[in-house]
């Protein structure tokens, strides 16, 4: 997925040096302290706060700490309780049983139970949440056996199932409050109601969202802050203005220019982790439209693999932060696999890949991404090495709209994306490459037109067989089909930076990182 | 009598104007590629034909284009500007919440460029090829020729972050719970930056205007009729020369206040000032139509409104003008 107008942008440093030290988030095992405010850029403005109707970016960053789902994802993606306190999963792989913790309450004091989970899950998401809706089909049944407990019974098995019980898949919204209304319209949308450590206080539009702590949070002390600050500074140069001056503490993933990376965490008591991203796994690379001209010629899509300079935009344009991804899969996700044909940067290949098509210097037109400057100097950089290599190079210019516009419409030649993986190739990975999902209208589905029969039936089996080495099995032979072939060229395992005060102690604890809400951040002050 | 007929007369055309405006926007968004309900797909990350038909069809952008356009123009007449899907709230709300950020910066802005640039404007008039007449009208032009987000980012580094006196951004101590006149001072302090940097613009054109205009006018016959009856310099600058100077300088004021309320794009953005230019900006970027219209709606009637208020203003400086 991509979220409209994340800026994170380009790095003008040199390559030598521009890499970042980056720690692993230090999770500290000191005891805890209690109080304080924490103050956080959200970048853009979310358009709602209502995690169950809103699915983008910045809302789930605020939201996350005013909803839940029934697990969180640790960084290996190895699910961890949060509502739910304990589940089983039947030797078929086809029932999945969730035990609730007791206990737990709606911010407005009302018991949270099986029944806003069968709610929330079968009747409020099933209606709002495309994403979810893809994963509900596997679904035959979802109930309550007792308060207490919930049993989801699939149709068949799912390999995919056990990770869609993250905050912004599967958030849990009170049954009390939107049964049998408009969920859209539902006037409470504008005060949210969840079991999250923070609670809704005030949102100044265009200016702060204010959460404070839940004293009734279900996990013990948690949480430590008194309450968060989520400031809206629509200007990079300002926001990281912002935290030099001290008015902010912490720069969540893409909220100031790559160039800016360097000299803030050059700065006192100052640390930055490209952790948090693991559940996401975005994934950048350039749409290739394969279905006209040289392009349609796979020994031209491989000429540009090798004619690309993919650790130059790591390096320089990214800080050092991500890697250099192998295909489609990021190494993050499961089911990954290095058995691939791999493409390092040799422009000689590709202009003798050139030569025996014979290639004519057709224009080809490039679509970088309109995020910021970053992308649009990594199109450069793009350019430049595909000019290096012969190949004809054009860019234009569009904004986020007319970019999805011209994608859906398959208008256009090279174009820069990423997306988002959730987890499991199932989600994440497969929508690109099967064929079943070329259909113009939409920028996130198979748009470079890519079809291969045996890559389809692969990705279908892989999805429902069972048990986990099963698949294994059939995604690394798929995996290395798709490298073989390059339908897109696969440029970066991007990881945004996280930039924070050192003494904000826990701030990314899990897969999705500050989405996953602050409970148990503390401040060491 | 005569003014209020024509009054009467100029609103009847501003509403004629006004609908053309309303049409024509419709349009002309509308020509723009992209449509709201690929971003928003976009955004949530998920698009299954289903979701996007969804959206379109709670867009109504489904129906033909007419009938869209029926429906605008029946909500427009009854005042109602519509609903942001988006946001999913009323657009009247989303405007006039962001009104009073919005015209607090600019007004404060259009009065300072006002009043700094007739001042330094008439002082350099009268002392014209002096070293002050230079100084005034070099920085003049510097500061009519500078961008001003680079202005805007300047400042901030020299204020906000290298000495400190003044904040950054934003319109308040963000967690201060401040009241009465503590909570003034503070959006006063915070809105010295921002409307400084927006009124330095105006400023400088306004001076250069007063300057010019004054000469012009020093030169002219009854100037000199009045120094040889003696009257004294002073008197004659206010009375004689400025007064009839200051028409150029109001006709670019009403422009000026007419676009009060589109607020001012740039400046908010630099400074997170949360007025109605970076509603805007936003709404463009999200194709979100009805936003967008219902912000255009607003800020054209007051270009119109202002226009005649300008026009009214002209006959009491100057009474030979004529209302017809």
């Amino acid at each position: 997925m991509v979220q409209t107008t994340r800026r994170t942008v380009l790095a003008g440093m040199a390559a030598s040096g521009a890499i970042l030290a980056i720690g692993v988030p230090e999770v500290s095992a000191a005891t805890p302290k209690r109080g304080g405010t924490l103050n956080v850029v959200i970048q853009p403005e979310p358009p709602g706060l209502m995690l169950g109707i809103t699915q983008n970016g910045p809302t789930q960053m605020v939201a996350g700490n005013i909803y839940e789902s029934l697990l969180k994802y640790d960084f290996n993606l190895k699910p961890v309780p949060s509502l739910a306190k304990s589940w089983e999963i039947s030797d078929d792989g086809k029932v999945y049983t969730f035990h609730l913790k007791q206990g737990v309450t709606w911010h407005d004091g009302k018991p949270f139970t099986a029944a806003d989970v069968v709610f929330s899950a079968d009747v409020f998401l099933r209606q709002t949440n495309a994403r979810l809706r893809v994963s509900l089909e596997h679904v035959d049944k979802i109930e309550a056996l007792d308060d207490h407990t919930v049993r989801f019974s699939l149709k068949e098995p799912f390999g995919p199932f056990i990770g869609v019980f993250e905050g912004g898949t599967m958030p849990m919204v009170p049954k009390h409050i939107y049964e049998g209304t408009d969920f859209k319209t539902n006037p409470m949308n504008a005060t949210p109601i969840g079991t999250g450590p923070f609670k809704f206080d005030k949102w100044e539009k265009g200016s702060y969202i204010h959460l404070v702590r839940n004293e009734h949070y279900h996990v013990p002390g948690q949480p430590y802050l008194d309450e968060v600050y989520w400031q809206v500074i629509p200007d990079a140069a300002s926001r990281a203005v912002a935290y030099e001056t001290g008015k902010v503490d912490v720069l969540p993933g893409g909220s100031v220019e790559n160039f800016d990376v360097k000299r803030l965490t050059a700065l006192k008591n100052t640390s930055v982790t490209g952790k948090g991203w693991e559940f996401f796994a975005p994934l950048a690379w350039m749409w290739i439209n394969n279905r006209e001209g040289p392009l349609s010629d796979k020994r031209f899509r491989q000429a540009i693999m090798y004619a690309i300079d993919r650790n130059f935009a790591k390096d320089v344009i990214w800080n050092g932060l991500g890697k250099v991804p192998t295909g489609p899969v990021s190494s993050k996700t499961r089911f990954y696999s290095d058995d691939v044909e791999k493409y390092p940067y040799d422009t000689a290949k590709a202009k003798a890949l050139l030569k025996e098509i014979g290639y004519d210097g057709k224009p080809i037109r490039l679509l970088p991404l309109p995020y910021g400057e970053t992308w649009q100097r990594w199109g450069e950089a793009v350019k430049q090495n595909l000019n290096d290599a012969g190949i004809n190079v054009e860019m234009v210019a569009t904004d986020v709209a007319g970019w999805n516009q011209k994608i859906s419409d398959w208008d256009y030649d090279l174009a820069f994306t990423y997306l988002y993986q959730y987890g499991d190739p199932a989600l994440g990975v497969a929508r690109t490459y099967v064929s079943t999902n070329i259909a113009k209208g939409s920028p996130w589905n198979n748009v470079e037109g890519y079809k291969n029969p045996k890559v389809d039936e692969l990705f279908d089996k892989a999805a429902v067989a069972f048990p986990d080495a099963e698949r294994q099995k059939l995604y690394d032979e798929v995996q290395k089909i798709i490298v073989e072939d390059v339908p897109v060229a696969w440029l970066l395992e991007i990881e945004f930076p996280t930039i924070y005060r050192s003494d904000v102690k826990n701030l990314v604890t899990t897969a999705i990182g500050v989405n996953d809400g602050l409970g148990g951040a503390w401040l060491d002050r | 009598m005569q003014k209020l007929g024509f009054i009467l007369k100029r609103l009847l055309k501003a509403v004629a104007v006004l609908f053309a405006i309303v049409v024509l926007n419709f349009f002309l968004i509308r020509a723009a590629p992209g449509d709201p309900a690929q971003v928003m797909a976009g955004e949530a990350g998920a698009a299954d034909a289903k979701f996007i038909e969804q959206l379109r069809e709670q867009f109504g952008l489904d129906k033909p284009l007419h009938e869209q356009l029926a429906i605008y123009v029946g909500d427009i007449v009854t005042l109602d500007l519509g609903w942001s899907y988006r946001q999913n709230e009323p657009v009247s709300k989303l405007v006039f919440e962001r009104l009073p950020a919005t015209l607090l910066l600019t007004g404060t802005a259009f009065v300072i460029s006002i009043a700094l640039g007739l001042l330094f404007g008439a002082i350099a008039a009268r002392r014209v090829g002096t070293l002050t007449d230079t100084a005034v009208t070099s920085f003049a032009l510097i500061f009519y020729a500078t961008p001003l987000f680079w202005v805007a980012l300047m400042a901030i580094l020299l204020f906000s972050v290298v000495l400190g006196w003044l904040p950054a951004y934003g319109m308040e101590t963000v967690g201060a719970h401040l009241t009465g006149l503590a909570y003034a001072a503070d959006v006063a302090e915070h809105l010295v930056l921002p409307a400084l940097t927006l009124g330095l613009f105006f400023m400088a054109v306004y001076a250069r205007l007063t300057r010019s205009s004054m000469l012009e006018v020093a030169d002219m016959d009854f100037v000199k009729t009045a120094r040889a009856k003696g009257v004294a310099p002073g008197r004659i600058t206010r009375v004689h020369v400025l007064r009839n100077a200051v028409l150029p300088v109001i006709t670019l004021a009403g422009i000026q206040a007419g676009q009060l309320v589109g607020g001012a794009v740039l400046t908010e953005t630099v400074f997170a000032w949360p007025g109605i230019g970076r509603l805007m900006y936003d709404a463009l970027f999200q194709r979100d139509y009805n936003l967008l219209l219902g912000i255009f709606f607003v800020s054209s009637a007051m270009v119109l409104l202002f226009n005649l208020i300008t026009d009214v203003v002209y006959t009491f400086i100057d009474p030979r003008i004529e209302l017809k």
